[in-house]
């Protein structure tokens, strides 16, 4: 662990990226004290510039206040990134470790059912799931992770199938270890590392597709998000750019944050792979 | 075999592969369908206002609603087929019919969005390549990574509040004056007008992505054992990187533009909505408010039939540059 | 001796801070005369390729570099000439080939565009002179159809063919100095004998000088005039290629010598009659490729075993030797039910394990075990070495401090410190890891050990006592072994009977020593005279 954080403390801007996105979460976690009350509800004037009339980032035609809104969207953008990829990451590595591991016909499924999902327009997919299922938080998260599963399965299926015909799993065979075994104890924890990795820049993709969806009007109506306050300030694109700046510069600086630390990962952890040479 | 028949081979053995795809696009559009609250006529009986139960059954047993689900599967495939997708009663058209009038738009924005981001991808990747660790190399790295985090549609709207409303350089948005009245030349020049815009704000997001895989990629093969021949033979540095380690890298750069096109039909519908773009994308924006299902998935059908068709083109150009490609 | 076309003195190459060492080379002097081939000869690690890529100008710049001494090259010193200069002499006064040709090609260019550069850039030349000089060369090379080559790319050709493009390319202008780093270790034998062959005929017709880079002492015996040999990143002794391998006077050259084995059988031992495994008409084939509406183009077919038969009796070596492609692996695969075979028995002391499934085959996994050729991708790089050792007899239900104690045996057994219990594979050198492979096989107790190249990855010093090591378990653990190898000076020291293999099919059994003596398939003998060195350490 510590030569982990001596090969990422290496990369400066990842470290960097990491201490922003340690100021997101900070922000996500204090916005309940900070702004105790209903981001929804109207705080003051309307259309009030950054500043003025006790607004940081000023507020929006219905008198909101944008920065309650983006200290309460950024717990809503990285909740939904988080969940989205965890269901992804967990369910993209059984199937492509199954597919991986035996081959034959499950794998033939799985690299079909990738491609398909490699032609379809996964944002406008998304965008029918969420439309389908009502948007709510759960739907969101589901609609992201089906089109996001796909990814990690390719990934962990090229893992395992590379990894299963090396001869330490071999090895394994030949003193008559199980499947199971192999699969969890001697093969997944050898790409830990590349399904890190790809989770990690997954989550900056996540927050994107959600506020994507959120701007088009299909975010949780309940739930005050990056995405709903730029679509519901485009409109005033004229009078107030404000309304539709800070959101989009909040959502900017997190998903940057977080691919940085995506790269510090991989640039730490590729390493140990080729530890071979 | 001569390496022109090995191409033709491949070609249309990848496109051989698309049918079961699109087959199953279809089909998993019907399950969509089925998923959704409501059928057809629930969604007419809305519209009419009142309508007896009685009317409905009749309804259903004339559509075919009431029948077992392979029986509606196998008819909603033949209508597919039949290339009718249904009827879009908000509109009051056939869905084929709206579709195809916002075909073209969507077209000709994807067609320069990719031009554009494919083409100055490879370039900036190149210079950062060939600049290693220089201030051209950072400068590059740091847009991309910077482009790389944008949310497209806030892009999109940063750039007409300086580029349209500040400096009126470009209109806000439609794709052409259809008050003025253009004709010709004149007609042309003004849709290149509005395509700028959601052109570059299509396109920065990729343009990242292949700047990125462009620069990692030369790095890649410059690390190669054909390099160092190739240095052996004395030849220059300019002609190893332009010649030898150029072809080889633009290779997962094109297999990634075709890997993308997906993706970027789904950017396509944040940002004709932003710029009011008449294309697909504005359409299924509209159909979205409107909750016009069937329009959705027709538009949802078509964007994945272009999604093969542009990877078929993206086919036709990597067999043209790798020859090994029937060997796997 | 004629004035030397390379005088190296006192060269030495520095490599990036925080490396074991300071130099990769150091303090190195050595002559290179017209139309000689001088050796370089060395383990990995020596500096061997590093000097000769110091010659042409080729180091990873800037972390390693030249950082002392002088390449005198006619009036000039490569070690400090004009980027522009030595682009003019690369590939024109001197050429280089490489290891391996599949890579030092670049796959998207045709061969014929590959040579044609080499004219284009220090020539002035009209293209249709280009074109039919670059098949004269083709030609000179003995490559079928040049024409045909000519317009192919580097995947359609088969190893050897690209090597001799390769060649042709080096040899295009008639370059004073050849230098060639391993150019035939990524071959088969009787390809490498082909090349080596074509070199020296090339060498003679040219009068080129020849550096050749390698780690063999019998391709050195083969086509060396002079020999350097290096240890280390130093030069430990030169002299004539007589000289050196017959009568060396550095103890390291001794020792490498030594480590050679020899081509002439070892006295066969005392033999039981009683079969341990036999394998019965075992079949495999692989199939790739095709089966998409006939689109995929035509389905490959690979026979990996045809109608094999073997017999393994109880406490001799069975040796199977062949080249790449052969089948040998596969038949040890199958035999160890790694891969299933298509047809045939496996009968392990009177039990057939061919229709076997895995939970019954459990059973049997204690009496054969299996030794693996990549000592780095052989060992799970996460699982301390303990566990990877103990790992087998848990699974048969041993105790596990009694499986902790075995394998703390075992460890000293194969000559490893007990502490390396604890620790993990990377720590390890590659002789080492085998090793610890070695202790893994035995922890199991097993009768039957299978070991499939287990040598080939090493060098030859570190080989020598692995092979020595595997011979003393033998007789200590009465084991019957199975040894797959390419190598038959390896197969001569280890093996009582041998089965020589060929595209899936055995063309000949019989003891070590009489096969060697007297083949009878001409396949045999192909192989048998293509061994690098054979007149020299013969007896």
């Amino acid at each position: 662990m510590r030569d982990f954080w001596k090969l990422y403390r290496r990369n400066r801007s990842a470290v960097a990226g990491l201490f922003i996105l340690g100021l997101v979460i900070l922000m996500a976690a204090t916005a309940p004290l900070i702004y105790p009350e209903d981001p929804f509800r109207l705080a003051g004037a309307s259309m009030q510039p950054p500043g003025e009339g006790g607004f940081l980032l000023g507020s929006d035609s219905l008198g909101r206040d944008v920065a309650a809104g983006i200290a309460h969207g950024a717990k809503t953008s990285l909740l939904i990134g988080l969940l989205a990829t965890i269901v992804a990451v967990g369910f993209g590595t059984v199937m492509g470790g199954l597919a991986g591991y035996y081959g034959g016909r499950i794998d033939n499924l799985l690299m079909r059912t990738t491609e398909m999902f490699q032609t379809i327009p996964s944002f406008v997919f998304a965008i029918l799931l969420v439309a389908i299922m009502k948007p709510s938080i759960e739907s969101i998260v589901i609609a992201i992770a089906v089109v996001s599963w796909p990814a990690v399965a390719r990934l962990v299926r090229g893992e395992f199938l590379s990894l299963k015909n090396r001869e330490f799993v071999q090895a394994c065979h030949t003193i008559g270890m199980g499947d199971a075994q192999i699969m969890l104890r001697e093969i997944l924890p050898n790409c830990l590392s590349p399904i890190i990795v790809i989770g990690s820049l997954m989550v900056a993709t996540a927050i994107l597709i959600e506020s994507g969806l959120a701007f088009l009007g299909l975010g949780d109506p309940n739930i005050m998000s990056w995405g709903f306050q730029i679509g519901a300030g485009r409109t005033l694109l004229r009078s107030a750019w404000w309304v539709c700046t800070f959101p989009g510069i909040a959502i900017l600086i997190t998903v940057l944050a977080i691919n940085l630390v995506g790269e510090g990962l991989n640039d730490a952890l590729n390493p140990r792979l080729r530890e071979r040479q | 075999m001569s390496h022109t028949a090995k191409r033709l081979r491949y070609v249309l053995k990848r496109l051989l592969q698309a049918i079961p795809i699109v087959f199953a696009i279809i089909v998993v559009n019907f399950f969509l369908l089925q998923l959704a609250e409501g059928d057809a006529v629930d969604v007419l009986a809305g519209e009419a206002g009142s309508a007896t139960p009685e009317y409905m059954a009749e309804l259903r047993e004339k559509f075919g609603l009431d029948k077992p689900l392979p029986v509606q599967l196998a008819v909603y495939l033949k209508n597919v087929l039949a290339f009718d997708l249904g009827y879009s009663f908000r509109h009051e058209m056939p869905v084929l019919d709206l579709v195809l009038d916002r075909f073209f738009p969507t077209l000709l924005l994807m067609t320069s969005t990719i031009v554009l981001a494919v083409g100055v991808g490879i370039v900036l990747g190149l210079l950062a390549a060939t600049g290693l660790n220089t201030w051209r190399d950072t400068l590059i790295s740091v847009f991309a990574l910077l482009t790389y985090a944008t949310p497209l549609f806030w892009v999109g709207l940063m750039f007409i509040v300086v580029f349209a409303l500040n400096l009126g350089w470009f209109p806000t948005s439609g794709m052409e004056n259809i008050a003025a009245f253009h004709e010709g030349w004149d007609r042309v020049w003004d849709i290149a007008h509005h395509l700028v815009l959601p052109t570059i704000t299509l396109s920065l997001f990729y343009l990242a992505l292949y700047t990125r895989l462009m620069r990692a990629s030369m790095l890649e093969q410059a690390g190669m054992d054909y390099v160092t021949t190739a240095r052996a033979k004395g030849l220059t540095e300019r002609r190893i990187m332009f010649v030898h380690v150029l072809r080889n890298a633009l290779l997962p750069v094109v297999t990634m533009a075709g890997v993308q096109v997906g993706a970027l039909i789904g950017g396509s519908v944040i940002v004709e909505s932003v710029f009011a773009w008449p294309g697909l994308g504005m359409l299924a924006f509209e159909a979205l408010f409107s909750r016009d299902l069937n329009l959705l998935l027709g538009i949802f059908l078509l964007s994945a039939l272009l999604v093969v068709g542009v990877n078929l083109i993206v086919d036709i150009i990597y067999s043209w540059l790798d020859p090994r490609i029937e060997v796997d | 001796m004629s004035a030397p076309l390379l005088e190296i003195r006192n060269l030495h190459i520095c490599l990036p801070e925080g490396s074991e060492r300071p130099f990769a080379v150091e303090e190195v002097d050595l002559d290179l005369a017209p139309n000689e081939i001088l050796c370089i000869v060395g383990e990995s690690g020596s500096g061997k390729s590093l000097t000769a890529r110091a010659v042409m100008g080729l180091l990873p710049k800037p972390h390693v570099r030249i950082a002392d001494g002088s390449i005198r090259f006619g009036d000039e010193d490569l070690a400090d000439v004009s980027d522009a200069r030595m682009r003019q002499i690369r590939g024109s006064e001197i050429s280089m080939i490489f290891q391996e040709p599949m890579t030092a090609l670049n796959p998207v260019m045709t061969i014929g565009d590959q040579i044609d550069e080499v004219f284009r850039f220090h020539e002035n030349m009209g293209r249709k002179e280009r074109q039919e000089r670059a098949i004269g060369l083709l030609g000179d090379v003995h490559l079928p159809d040049p024409a045909h080559i000519m317009r192919s790319y580097p995947h359609e050709l088969s190893g050897g063919q690209r090597q001799r493009a390769m060649i042709a390319m080096a040899l295009a202008l008639d370059p004073k100095i050849l230098i060639a780093d391993e150019p035939t270790t990524a071959l088969d034998v009787t390809t490498q004998a082909q090349i080596l062959k074509l070199i020296k005929e090339m060498q003679a017709s040219h009068n080129t000088g020849v550096l050749f880079i390698t780690h063999d002492f019998g391709v050195v015996a083969d086509i060396a005039d002079r020999v350097a040999v290096m240890q280390q990143g130093r030069l430990v002794e030169a002299g004539t290629v007589d000289d050196v391998l017959n009568n060396p006077q550095h103890p390291y050259t001794k020792d490498l010598i030594a480590a050679v084995p020899s081509l002439t059988p070892r006295p066969p031992r005392a033999q039981s009659a009683e079969p341990v495994l036999q394998v019965e008409n075992l079949e495999k084939e692989f199939r790739s490729g095709g089966g998409f509406f006939g689109f995929g183009g035509s389905e490959r077919v690979v026979k990996a075993a045809q109608d094999v038969n073997l017999e393994l009796r109880r406490g001799e070596t069975l040796g199977i030797v062949g080249e790449s492609g052969s089948g040998k692996s596969t038949v040890a695969r199958c035999i160890v039910r790694l891969v299933d075979a298509d047809k045939g028995k496996i009968l392990l002391n009177g039990t057939d394990l061919q229709p076997l499934n895995r939970a019954e085959m459990r059973a049997h996994r204690s009496s054969i075990q299996m030794m693996f050729q990549d000592p780095f991708a052989s060992l799970n790089p996460r699982s301390k070495v303990g566990r990877i050792i103990t790992q087998g007899p848990l699974l048969q239900g041993v105790d596990k401090n009694e499986a902790e104690t075995t394998a703390r045996e075992l460890l000293s057994v194969v000559g490893l410190d007990e502490r390396a219990y604890d620790r993990y594979p990377h720590e390890f050198s590659g002789g080492q890891r085998q090793r610890i492979g070695i202790a893994r096989a035995l922890a199991l107790n097993p009768d039957v050990l299978v070991a499939d190249e287990p040598v080939s990855a090493l060098d030859v010093s570190i080989q020598a006592q692995i092979l020595r090591l595997l011979d003393e378990i033998r007789e200590r653990m009465t084991l019957s072994m199975i040894f797959i190898t390419h190598d038959l000076r390896v197969a001569a020291q280890v093996c009582d009977r041998l089965a020589v293999m060929r595209y899936g099919e055995v063309v000949e059994t019989g003891p070590t020593a009489e096969i060697f003596r007297d083949p009878q398939a001409p396949y045999t003998k192909d192989l048998l005279a293509a061994v690098p060195g054979k007149s020299w350490r013969s007896a």
